[in-house]
């Protein structure tokens, strides 16, 4: 029997990189992506070491799946604004984005993204506080959070733009 | 034309790859193969410069063939003129920096 196993975790947006790294370590040790849910993943038993795990945030797009799927890149699956894909190590490196540039356009939608639904929560946060069930708090609270989250983006991108200064 | 622009690395290899028509992962093997191994382009830097250069107009999608679903690429009279319009400041870079550490001994 195919043995599998469903693990439930929370990553932060800006902890993306964190995320990756720990699907490569199930990867390594045993245990493969085989599909996503929200803040689920699910795992099935494979040789250590088969498959290298990458993920990335992009819009609906079949034209792009079925491109990374001419590269010989796997589709996962999808969890909100972010797709999954493995490739077998034997058929070499496998990496989404090879320079400085299309790692800061990456940076910039996940930013876009953030920043467009954190002004949403600032404006019906206002909007709330002044009705009498002042429920408006939930929606500051949770802008509040998205531009956390939007600051730590833009620094991972102020440090690639630093580099991206000098050198490419 | 803006005589100005310098390509970066992955722009340039894809142009140059594609003065034969090629799909995205015949991009990504010529481009190893003509730098000996050392730019590999990724699939998602390769799509998003594949866009984008289409929509300068540097680079043209060549009608897909019916038994095919891979895209064709191809470059266009533009794209070639950028190519040679690199070509000119490469050689330039690469005269000025052999002449100097020439110099230099």
């Amino acid at each position: 029997m195919i043995e599998r196993k469903t693990v439930r975790k929370l990553f932060w947006v800006w902890e993306f990189e964190k995320e990756e790294r720990w699907l490569n370590l199930m990867a390594q040790s045993g245990w493969l992506l085989e599909k996503v849910g929200l803040c689920t993943y699910h795992f099935v038993a494979c040789t250590p070491g088969e498959y290298t795990i990458r993920l990335e945030m992009h819009n609906h797009d079949d034209a792009y799946i079925g491109f990374m799927q001419e590269t010989g890149a796997e589709y996962i699956g999808r969890m909100v604004q972010w797709i999954f894909f493995r490739k077998k190590t034997v058929d070499g490196e496998f990496d989404i984005f090879s320079d400085i540039d299309s790692k800061i356009n990456h940076l910039d939608k996940i930013g876009k993204m953030l920043g467009g639904i954190g002004g949403v929560n600032l404006l019906l946060g206002l909007v709330n506080s002044m009705t009498p069930a002042h429920t408006g708090w939930i929606n500051l609270l949770c802008a509040t959070l998205l531009m956390y989250a939007l600051g730590r983006i833009h620094g991972k991108k102020e440090a690639l733009e630093e580099k991206r200064l000098l050198t490419e | 034309m803006n005589e100005h622009i310098s390509l970066t690395e992955s722009t340039y290899y894809i142009l140059l790859s594609l003065v034969t028509p090629q799909h995205g992962y015949g991009i990504m093997q010529k481009t190893r193969q003509l730098s000996c191994d050392r730019v590999r382009l990724a699939a998602g830097t390769l799509y998003g410069a594949l866009n984008a250069l289409c929509e300068k107009g540097w680079i043209v999608p060549l009608p897909a063939a019916e038994e095919s679903r891979k895209k064709e690429y191809r470059l266009t009279d533009k794209g070639m003129t950028i190519l040679k319009n690199e070509l000119k400041r490469l050689r330039q870079l690469l005269e000025n920096g052999e002449a100097i550490i020439r110099e230099e001994g």
